[in-house]
């Protein structure tokens, strides 16, 4: 496997080059459902950098084990052991926040850039590379989640981390708190990518 | 220049001497789309004129924002595409006007600056521009601000009694009767002395400018008139359910925004259909929507929302409605 890309490539193309909501456009559920305040975007991020680093380790670590044709079952029931353990401790410790992420936790389970990463990395690799892998894309996933979700609190509501950053007279943009800002906001972010990158 | 582009210059050239081109081969000229939207503008006067008489400052302010943020909208997204600049085709000026015309005068100028480059770069430009957006650009930006600023759109951004005008200081006829049942008297709604959106109030300056559109076949007249007969039958069939609420059906063809819709937003010819029956079939689709969004929604008036959804089924009722060949069984 000599044309595999080594971990510190893993790493940075998870963050720009091959970023998984810019790049990639998968796990576009949690990016329009829980973008619209800061707090949400970061504690889904931290959800899903757990789950994804921890699942992308176990897999390389069991990856001489993996039948081809059970590959994908082993990887959905490993992901579902982290994703149950997430919503657990966030049930116990921030029960408000669980509250408002409400199904999207659970529905990390079905999150494709974790089994995507299970299937293109850490099933053919070291679990260093994997390790790695899998900060990169978290790291990439929570810098386009959180700047969906910054755009749409300050837009929305005035407020970065509900703290007020713009003056109290700020007609709140009530559209972008709502879904249809969270298609809007994603569509032209994605368009100022495209545009940026093909300016180059 | 690539080869390709080098091929389609030589090609332009040669149909330049020898008069190569597809059908449908008219011979009439006449009919640019500058001239359609000059049309539109000399048929607009009796509507911006009713609403400068009504609201005065009010009106002239919305129009001159909404017309200079549309140009000026035009301008930054022609030139971000790399497209030739295409200010002179009036088609811009036309979506200021109407957004301005569907807006109450006293929104604050932001809400008009926002639903302009909303309109023309969410609902126009990212398209591909003029002729090939699937939804009425106006409308798309009245709408994000309908949702976005509600309470600047709403009844209470309607009340304002430092105003000059004494219009402006009471709810609009729509609000009223949904919220109190009281009924206005037909001439007012006819005449359009009254609040309301500033193009909306006078049944009489839309339905001149809009005889003149279909007359000039700038405007196809099946769709108002889809329209029209909809919300006459509905109405008709809503009177007769409830007959002691005294919203006749001339109240629901005068009132609201119904005639301005049915003649200036619903006939713009790129998001109607294509075929006679069609464009009948999504009139008749706008008014059943707008009589639902009356009758049965938390919102006074429908007509944005009608236009949007049909606009929507566009491509449906085209697709439904292609004109069988001569000779074809």
């Amino acid at each position: 496997m000599a044309d595999q890309p080594t971990a510190t490539e893993r790493f940075i193309q998870g963050v720009l080059p091959e970023n998984p909501v810019y790049r990639q456009l998968l796990g576009l559920c949690p990016v329009l459902a829980v973008s619209n305040n800061m707090k949400a975007a970061v504690t889904m991020a931290a959800s899903v950098t757990f789950v994804l680093l921890c699942a992308n380790v176990v897999t390389s670590l069991i990856r001489n084990l993996l039948k081809p044709h059970l590959r994908i079952v082993v990887f959905t029931l490993t992901i579902a052991t982290f994703v149950t353990i997430a919503d657990r401790i966030l049930a116990a410790y921030l029960y408000q926040m669980s509250k408002t992420l409400g199904p999207y936790i659970p529905l990390i389970i079905v999150n494709c850039i974790i089994i995507c990463r299970c299937e293109v990395c850490a099933s053919k690799q070291s679990v260093f590379t994997a390790a790695s892998d899998a900060i990169g894309q978290s790291l990439g996933f929570a810098l386009a989640l959180s700047s969906i979700a910054a755009i749409r609190e300050i837009l929305g509501t005035g407020m970065f981390f509900e703290l007020r950053v713009l003056p109290a007279a700020w007609p709140d943009w009530v559209i972008m708190a709502l879904p249809p800002g969270a298609f809007l906001t994603f569509g032209v972010m994605l368009a100022a990518i495209n545009w940026i990158s093909s300016n180059k | 220049m690539t080869k390709k582009e080098d091929r389609f210059t030589t090609f332009e050239k040669a149909a330049g001497k020898l008069n190569v081109a597809s059908s449908p081969h008219l011979v009439d000229t006449a009919m640019t789309t500058r001239s359609m939207m000059i049309d539109v503008l000399i048929s607009l006067a009796p509507v911006i004129l009713m609403s400068v008489y009504v609201f005065h400052w009010y009106a002239v302010k919305q129009l001159l924002i909404c017309i200079a943020s549309c140009l000026a909208a035009e301008a930054l997204f022609t030139r971000m595409r790399n497209k030739p600049f295409s200010l002179l085709d009036y088609s811009a000026v036309i979506t200021g006007v109407i957004i301005a015309m569907s807006m109450p005068g006293t929104a604050p100028w932001f809400v008009s600056v926002i639903a302009s480059f909303v309109g023309i770069g969410i609902g126009k430009s990212v398209f591909g521009g003029i002729g090939m957006n699937i939804f009425n650009p106006a409308m798309v930006g009245r709408a994000f601000v309908m949702i976005a600023f509600a309470g600047y759109l709403g009844a209470s951004g309607y009340e304002d009694a430092g105003s000059l005008v004494d219009a402006i200081t009471q709810a609009t006829p729509m609000d009223i009767f949904k919220q109190s049942g009281v009924v206005p008297s037909l001439s007012v709604l006819f005449w359009g002395v009254t609040n309301g959106s500033l193009g909306e109030t006078s049944a009489i300056a839309c339905i001149i400018g809009g005889v003149y559109l279909c007359i000039r076949r700038t405007a196809s007249w099946e769709i108002p008139l889809g329209v029209i007969l909809t919300v006459a039958v509905l109405g008709g069939i809503q009177n007769i359910v409830s007959p002691d609420s005294g919203w006749t059906v001339l109240h629901h063809l005068f009132g609201g925004a119904l005639l301005f819709g049915a003649f200036f937003i619903a006939t713009d010819p790129v998001t109607s259909p294509l075929t006679p029956k069609g464009k009948f079939i999504f009139g008749a689709g706008v008014g059943a929507i707008i009589m639902l969004l009356r009758l049965f929604s938390g919102y006074p008036e429908g007509v944005m929302f009608a236009v949007l959804l049909m606009n929507a089924l566009t491509p449906l009722i085209n697709r439904w409605n292609v004109p069988k060949p001569l000779g074809e069984h």
